[in-house]
């Protein structure tokens, strides 16, 4: 499903390029959780983006599916992200003009799978159906991270990334949400790899890479 | 302290110069298209003014033939001889091929030096050269300048001499006049002897009038200049939003430094002092900037106004500027009262700043609906107040008072306007991109609003000017045709010729039409009196606009008259009033019209012209020909008759000249058109480089979701258009309205003569595409920048150090 190798990034700081990614090599399987672990600032961000197609490293490959991000260029990127990758960041995932239903329905209409079905299913069960014609300004940090979770689930993607989506909530709604997640990722049948801080979270996940300084320790 | 705190509030500048660059550029485009059309009018003024004290600063009585034909210059002598102290006085329009004079014969051995104005006091230009032939012309330089190679007595040219003036020598203006032994008047001076004769008795037939009140000059052309300076006005307000866009952004941007100085001990007095004193600084700068630009607008368009001005009224005023500290103080004064309109509001945020509320800029794409429900409260009420107005108010003022109310009133409706419309276009969406498309632009409206309502503006005063002067030329062109049906025109110098004249084109022509002509007063003012013949040049083609049935018949039997209609409007006329003309009384037949005249006009028939003005003069003809023979005659008059060739004048040419003062007139309004747009395109282009900072919350969702950047711009492309598209289809009616009330109202109000509205679909869609193009403009800069943004700084908005 996912390949990872050899991966490496750097950002320009100051006069000379600063290495944040130095040779990560990684695999998923489809139907497979992994968590990634690390101190803030280790590049875990960095190495999520690269891997949904956001930006574009400097060395080594990444293999979605048998296809090179590399060799892609933008519009293809941009299609890998509609159709295969997933993303829910940790806060401002919802687009502000549209409301819940829309949101939920974005990707996956984008996508070209839009099952009405579904999608109320899946408002039911994040327990949002009673705010499907809200804006997302008007929802709580919990309710926003739902309907992000909602918004990916929606277009079943193969892969479903996640950077620390619940870091900006408080520890129980944090929990449900993730609980929440978990369960619906399992019945897409789709491959989980969630950037988070906390070992207990990371304990619910199948595997666990730690990244310290650009490098994966296990 | 102090200056700690003033660099931490520089320092914002310093880091968004295009922040900078932006608020002089609009205060200084306010400024400047303020500060030109003021110019112009304070430049014209100044020429009215040294027009109408051409003779003396107190106006004299003066003693005139009844009629305003010449009087004879024995009655000069005669009055002198009985003990009146009176001087002599020849004015009359010398035309040459360079354009024509206004001439002004003087006696300087009766007139006081008083009297002179003062370039000419001191006997220096007076001298010799100037009282005998050939005689001097004493003019402008400007007006000197124009004059060169005309065949006239050498010019002297003097600094201060009003333009478009010349000075003669009696005798000298007589000659150049063709009325030796005639005068046009007498001046009556101050200190006259007690126990001299009775003027009828001394010069029996000649009347005595009070001097003339006011410059009729500046009367007729005030509407004028009023036109101009709410061009300017507008102009000034569509640059506002620019300056009000400008500093909004920044002082919310800088929310944070005020509270963090408001926390270290910065009072808010000295807070709002520190804000105050930097945009005076701004202000000077800017306005310092706009008085140049306007400097130079001003006399790019001043020699095309003069063309009108001239043209129109018969005022004069040179097509040079001079420079006045008045215009210059005026010109720094509005660009502070600009700032300070545009910074009130956020002055006010400021004072009212909570010490302790989070810093965190406030999201302007959100503003809430509220706000637009009431401003479109405001505006509704501000319409039906302008209706009102127009119902029941009148005057100039009034019309502009409504004209005002109008403009803010539609501009002020705009955002609701477009938020229904775009609801009602998200309902045409069938694909996700379309849904968010419409919902996303209307939630840009808010923060476009300002820009738009200036576009509106922009546009609606295109429509409104451009439909009003278009009407006034396709009828003004109509009524040429009509008015100048005769093929030619001839004049002759004397009676003895007319008659000859006459008889000599007879058999050569369809139809000799005399046209005898006087001036005399109607109703208190000049008038002009044409004998017309009865014939169906006449019947076929006069302008009529309101008649008794069988007007013709009547007028040609001396039964009635027919008067223009800015007469009848000034007297409240109607077809079968009665109405007195000096020394007799008629009724009005009929109503025409009559563009481009000040004064009023009375058509009478041959007969009744003869019993009724016996001393005016009899010298013009027009003349009937088959087609295509006009050339041929014209030349037969000269070669073959004697005829001096500038006594003929043929239609065509004659419309031509017409025409052109028109197309004078449209050349400045086009060019004031063409820069307020400009302004509008502007406040778009800086609106939508304040929005696109806010724009990335809005925009890297929908990137992360899957879409490309360049797609992402090409949208932000579009929805410039769209609104450009929507605002361009709200101006129109607003832009129609302004029209009308231009043509109805204000034209009545001002030139008393109404037009007839036309309307130019071509120009619109012209415009459409104008407006267009300024938000594609506008937005191009905005759009390739999401085109070309790093992947990285999208990613920050997701991060959690935001
Ligand atoms: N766009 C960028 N430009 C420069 N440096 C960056 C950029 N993005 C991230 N970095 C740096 O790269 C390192 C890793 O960042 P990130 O992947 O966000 O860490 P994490 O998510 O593990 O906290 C940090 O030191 C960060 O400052
Ligand atoms: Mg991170």
């Amino acid at each position: 499903m996912l390949v990872v190798e050899k991966l490496e990034k750097s950002f320009s700081g100051g006069d000379r390029p600063v290495p944040v990614l130095r040779g990560i090599d990684l695999t998923l399987d489809a139907s497979r959780t992994l968590a990634l672990t690390g101190e803030s600032g280790s590049g875990k961000s960095t190495l999520l983006h690269l891997i949904a197609g956001l930006d574009a490293a400097d060395g080594g490959r990444i293999l979605i599916d048998g296809d090179d991000l590399a060799a892609m260029d933008d519009t293809r990127r941009a299609a890998l992200r509609r159709g295969t990758v997933g993303v829910v960041f940790q806060q401002f995932n919802l687009i502000p003009s549209l409301t819940v239903a829309q949101n939920i329905a974005f990707q996956a209409r984008l996508a070209g799978r839009n099952d009405r079905d579904w999608d109320a299913r899946l408002t039911e069960r994040l327990g949002l159906a009673s705010h499907t014609h809200k804006y997302p300004e008007q929802l709580s940090g919990g309710q926003q991270q739902r309907v992000a979770i909602g918004r990916t689930l929606a277009a079943r993607p193969k892969l479903v990334l996640a950077d620390e989506p619940t870091g900006n909530l408080d520890e129980d709604t944090g929990e449900q949400v993730l609980d929440l997640m978990l369960e619906l990722v399992a019945e897409t049948g789709a491959a989980l790899m969630m950037v988070t801080h906390s070992t207990r979270l990371a304990a619910r996940m199948e595997r666990r890479l730690h990244l310290e300084r650009g490098e994966i320790r296990c | 302290m102090l200056t700690a705190g003033l660099q931490a509030l520089l320092s914002h500048w310093w880091r968004h110069p295009f922040q900078l660059v932006t608020l002089l550029i609009g205060l200084a485009t306010a400024t400047a298209l303020w500060s030109g059309v003021q110019a112009i009018n304070a430049e014209a003024r100044a020429s009215y003014d040294r027009a109408a004290s051409a003779l003396g600063q107190t106006p004299r009585p003066r003693i005139t033939a009844p009629d305003g034909v010449p009087l004879e210059q024995e009655h000069f002598v005669a009055l002198r001889r009985a003990g009146w102290l009176v001087t002599p006085l020849i004015e009359g329009r010398l035309s040459t091929e360079a354009g024509s004079v206004r001439l002004v014969g003087i006696d300087p051995f009766t007139l006081p030096p008083a009297d002179l104005p003062d370039a000419l006091e001191g006997d220096t230009a007076l001298d010799l050269s100037f009282l005998t032939p050939p005689g001097q012309l004493i003019t402008s330089p400007a007006t000197a300048e124009r004059l060169e190679g005309a065949d006239l007595p050498p010019r002297l040219a003097l600094d201060g001499i009003a333009p478009g003036l010349a000075y003669a020598d009696i005798g000298i203006a007589q000659d150049l006049m063709d009325m030796d032994g005639r005068l046009t008047a007498l001046l009556v001076l101050d200190d006259q002897p007690l126990g001299r004769p009775p003027l009828e008795e001394v010069a029996p037939g000649l009347v005595l009038r009070p001097p003339a009140q006011g410059g009729d000059i500046s009367r007729l052309t005030d509407s004028f200049h009023l036109n101009l300076t709410a061009f300017g006005l507008l102009s000034f307000a569509v640059g506002l939003f620019i300056v009000r866009g400008a500093i909004g952004l920044a002082f919310e941007q800088r929310r944070p430094v005020f509270r963090t100085l408001r926390a270290l001990g910065l009072s808010t007095r000295v807070l709002l002092g520190l804000l105050l004193a930097e945009l005076l600084v701004f202000a000077l700068v800017a306005g310092t900037l706009g008085i140049a630009l306007g400097w130079l607008i001003a006399s790019l368009l001043l020699p095309d106004v003069a063309a009108t001005l001239r043209g129109l009224y018969g005022a004069s005023v040179e097509g040079a500027l001079t420079l006045r500290p008045a215009w210059w103080l005026s010109g720094v004064g509005i660009a502070v009262l600009g700032t300070l309109i545009a910074a009130t509001a956020s002055l006010w945020q400021v004072a009212r700043l909570p010490l302790l509320a989070p810093a965190q800029p406030r999201a302007w794409a959100m503003a809430s609906e509220r706000t637009m429900r009431r401003q479109a409260v405001v505006a509704l009420a501000l319409i039906v107040f302008a209706v009102g107005v127009g119902l029941y108010g009148a005057g100039l003022v009034g019309g502009f008072v409504m004209l005002g109310a109008l403009l803010v009133g539609a501009a002020l409706l705009l955002p609701l306007l477009l938020h229904v419309a775009l609801r009602l276009g998200a309902r045409t969406a069938r694909t996700p991109l379309a849904d968010w498309f419409w919902a996303d632009t209307r939630q840009q409206v808010p923060g476009l609003s300002l820009a738009l309502m200036a576009l509106l503006l922009a546009l609606a005063a295109n429509i409104g000017v451009g439909t009003m002067v278009s009407s006034f030329r396709l009828t003004f062109t109509g009524w040429l045709d009509q008015r100048l049906a005769s093929e030619l025109y001839v004049s002759s110098d004397d009676e003895a010729q007319a008659a000859a004249l006459q008889e000599w084109l007879a058999p050569r022509t369809d139809a000799v039409l005399p046209i005898w002509r006087a001036s005399g007063e109607i109703a208190g003012a000049p008038a002009e009196i044409y004998g017309v013949a009865d014939h169906p040049t006449y019947r076929d083609n006069w302008p009529i606009l309101a008649a008794l049935p069988d007007v013709w018949d009547l007028v040609a039997r001396g039964d009635g008259i027919l008067v223009n209609e800015q007469l009848a409007r000034r007297e409240d006329l109607s077809p079968g009033d009665t109405m007195a003309l000096p020394g007799w009384e008629t009724r009005v037949a009929g109503i025409y019209s009559d563009y481009g005249n000040p004064s009023a006009q009375v058509l009478v028939g041959l007969e009744t012209f003869d019993t009724r003005f016996p001393e005016a003069e009899r010298l013009d003809f027009g003349l009937r020909l088959p087609q295509g023979e006009a050339d041929a005659l014209a030349r037969a008059l000269v070669e073959e008759f004697g005829l001096p060739a500038e006594n003929i004048v043929d239609q065509a040419s004659l419309k031509a000249f017409s025409l052109q003062v028109f197309e004078r007139t449209f050349t400045v309004t086009g060019a004031l058109n063409v820069l307020t747009l400009t302004v509008a395109g502007f406040a778009i282009l800086t609106s939508l480089m304040t929005l696109a900072r806010m724009r990335l919350p809005q925009v890297a969702p929908v990137w992360a979701l899957g879409l490309t950047r360049a797609r992402l711009a090409r949208l932000e492309l579009l929805r410039a258009l769209l609104l450009a598209a929507l605002t361009a289809v709200a101006a129109l009616p607003v832009g129609l309205l302004l029209a009308w009330v231009l043509l109805a109202v204000i034209n009545v109000e001002a030139f008393g003569w109404r037009l007839p509205m036309h309307v130019f679909p071509a120009d619109w869609a012209l415009l459409g595409a104008l407006a267009l193009l300024a938000a594609g403009l506008a937005a191009l800069w905005p759009a390739r920048r999401i085109a070309t943004i790093p992947p990285s700084e999208l990613l920050k908005v997701f991060a959690n150090e935001r």
